[in-house]
């Protein structure tokens, strides 16, 4: 048994971590850019930043009305929950993650990297890195814009409630579940990617699971993104009708819990996902 | 470094698509130089290549190269090379990226990347060019750089699915010459293409393949040999070709006899070469007519190609 384990640390000791390291990192800093900086990610822009747009005008037409500071901030946690991780990172994850491999099937373009010295583990994960680098960077930046936004108009008041009350605290928690969302959806869509042609389909059926999944047995809930990041939000949002679907938590969890659960959902997600791209096949004339 | 360990070795490999054949039981050995993958479209030349760099895995069989498989896919892909006849790029990059950036994937610094680069755009002859967009190049321009990215880093095995496809003739000539000067310095050489009459001058052997079965191999001469029983062609350059016609055709094994366009010679078909030859040297012998120089005129792949293929891509 002893043996065993020293030849199995042997070996994974031998293999060349440096190297895929160094190619990891030159493959992400080359997708980044590509996913950033491109007219095509341009309806992504706007899926992160549309909110901020409503959030400045409410906030330029807010100045002669009377707002009140809980009802905002009870705005901002329903946007948080219900555009956000509904809608704008479901549907900028399903376009950034499902590009990365099968877009560039699609381009026909993949070969350069499957002909390049670099394992196809490190080509998947260095691109599932660059995707979750550009997700956050796009609604990471958005969220905390949303942020102080919303609290910039109530001037001394509402700096006294992000730096003396919760407000840290909630921007904390909102900027960890935006982390989670993106890497969350971004593996489940990356695996997509490599098994069906045309993935949105898919992706429909996963935002459906996602909205029934609170009422479905407890062990199906585990197999769900949004389920976890229900856990972690700072605010209850008071919804009612269909809304009250997407907030109701019906497993008690710690936040522990919650993100370590999404963690191994990840991990397990890519670990699948790692051994499809080994045998993944360059068939641009089926495409 | 062991004799297997210098070939590129296809065992008994088969593709399939689904239902659809690739290439079926294909056995090849293929030695260090010059070699054409000659077939018509769809005979699964491109197939072979994919099997051989990974891109597609055989259904069954085994390849090695240099004693590599795709799936050692560091010391693979430093050793091998593979300018695809795919017309599509990472968008957004300009030559010099294109390169740079793919060399450096290989884990080299950037000292030694920007060397490679730059040695890839001369041997290409793109070095002016190198700093313009991809999707601003011209057919013969991307065919160029995707060779330059092929061999930038220096391959010991170069594989090129259609390299002269869009060059202009100047650049087919620069093409060739840098085949070939790839082959004189030891490297491992796969080329397919149409354009027969260039690359059959610097291969040293051709591989025939239609319908996805292998159908002859060896060098040109050996592939011929294969052939005997069809009719080779001669040319035999003569101050009288009607003559010399007249008297050859006359005999059994003369099929087919047509006087050359500027008169001073006639291409003689024959079924028996030695039968040929032996009339042939008597009738020199006789002065009746003087003989100048005598030529296969069908002794190169494309002749092979029509033989053994035919002009409709069916193996006769």
């Amino acid at each position: 048994m002893n043996q065993t384990t020293s030849s199995f640390r042997k070996r994974v000791m031998q293999q060349p971590w440096d190297l895929w390291w160094i190619q990891a990192l030159r493959l992400t800093r080359i997708e980044v850019k590509r996913n950033l900086f491109s007219w095509r990610a341009s309806w992504i822009y706007f899926l992160a930043f549309i909110p901020t747009l409503i959030i400045l005008i409410h906030v330029a037409v807010g100045r002669r009305l009377q707002l009140s500071m809980d009802d905002d901030t009870e705005i901002l946690a329903g946007i948080i929950q219900f555009y956000y991780i509904r809608l704008g990172i479901f549907f900028g994850c399903l376009g950034i993650f499902s590009r990365l491999i099968r877009g560039e099937m699609i381009e026909r373009s993949l070969h350069f990297y499957f002909l390049s010295p670099v394992r196809r583990e490190v080509i998947l994960l260095a691109k599932f890195a660059a995707g979750s680098i550009s997700a956050l960077l796009l609604f990471g930046s958005a969220i905390l814009a949303d942020f102080i936004l919303t609290y910039t108009v109530f001037g001394a008041t509402g700096h006294d409630y992000i730096f003396n009350g919760p407000g840290l605290g909630q921007l904390e928690a909102y900027l960890m579940i935006t982390v989670l969302a993106c890497l969350g959806y971004g593996a489940v869509f990356l695996l997509l990617s490599l098994i069906f042609k045309n993935p949105t389909p898919a992706a429909m059926i996963v935002m459906g699971w996602e909205a029934i999944n609170p009422i479905a047995p407890s062990l199906l809930q585990k197999i769900s993104v949004a389920s976890y990041l229900r856990h972690l939000m700072p605010v209850n949002v008071p919804a009612e009708g269909i809304f009250a679907l997407l907030t109701v938590q019906t497993e008690a969890e710690s936040v522990w819990t919650a993100t370590l659960g999404l963690l191994v959902l990840i991990v397990l997600v890519l670990v699948y996902s790692c051994y499809r791209i080994r045998t993944f096949e360059i068939r641009y004339t089926t495409e | 470094m062991s004799e297997t360990n210098d070939l590129i070795i296809f065992d008994d490999v088969s593709k399939f698509y689904g239902e659809v054949l690739g290439v079926n039981r294909i056995s090849l050995s293929i030695p260090p130089g010059i070699t054409t993958l000659v077939g018509p479209n769809g005979s699964g030349k491109t197939t072979l290549m994919n099997l051989m760099t990974g891109l597609v895995q055989p259904s069954s069989g085994h390849i090695s190269v240099m004693g590599l498989t795709p799936g050692d896919v560091a010391e693979f892909f430093r050793n091998v090379g593979y300018c695809t006849q795919f017309d599509f790029f990472p968008r957004g990059l300009n030559g010099w990226e294109f390169i740079f950036d793919s060399l450096m994937l290989h884990g080299m610094d950037e000292v030694d990347a920007f060397g490679l680069t730059t040695e890839a755009l001369q041997r290409v002859r793109l070095g002016d060019a190198a700093g313009r967009k991809i999707a601003g190049y011209s057919k013969g321009m991307r065919q160029k750089i995707r060779l330059a990215q092929a061999i930038a880093h220096r391959p010991r095995v170069l594989v090129l699915d259609e390299p002269l496809n869009g060059l202009d003739p100047m650049a087919r000539a620069e093409s060739i010459a840098l085949f070939e000067e790839l082959g004189r310095q030891g490297m491992h050489l796969l080329i397919s293409s149409h354009i027969l009459d260039e690359v059959d001058r610097i291969s040293d052997r051709v591989v025939l393949i239609t319908g996805g079965y292998l159908v002859a191999q060896g060098n040109i001469q050996q592939v011929r040999q294969e052939v005997r029983d069809k009719p080779m062609q001669v040319l035999i350059r003569c101050d009288r070709p009607e003559l010399l016609a007249s008297r050859m055709f006359a005999v059994d094994h003369c099929v087919e006899a047509r006087v050359h366009a500027d008169g001073k010679g006639v291409f003689l078909r024959t079924g028996d070469v030695d039968q040929f030859y032996s009339m042939l040297n008597g009738i020199a012998a006789e002065g009746l007519v003087k003989i100048d120089a005598v030529a296969p005129a069908d002794d190169d792949a494309n002749a092979i190609y029509q033989y053994l293929i035919g002009s409709d891509g069916s193996a006769s």
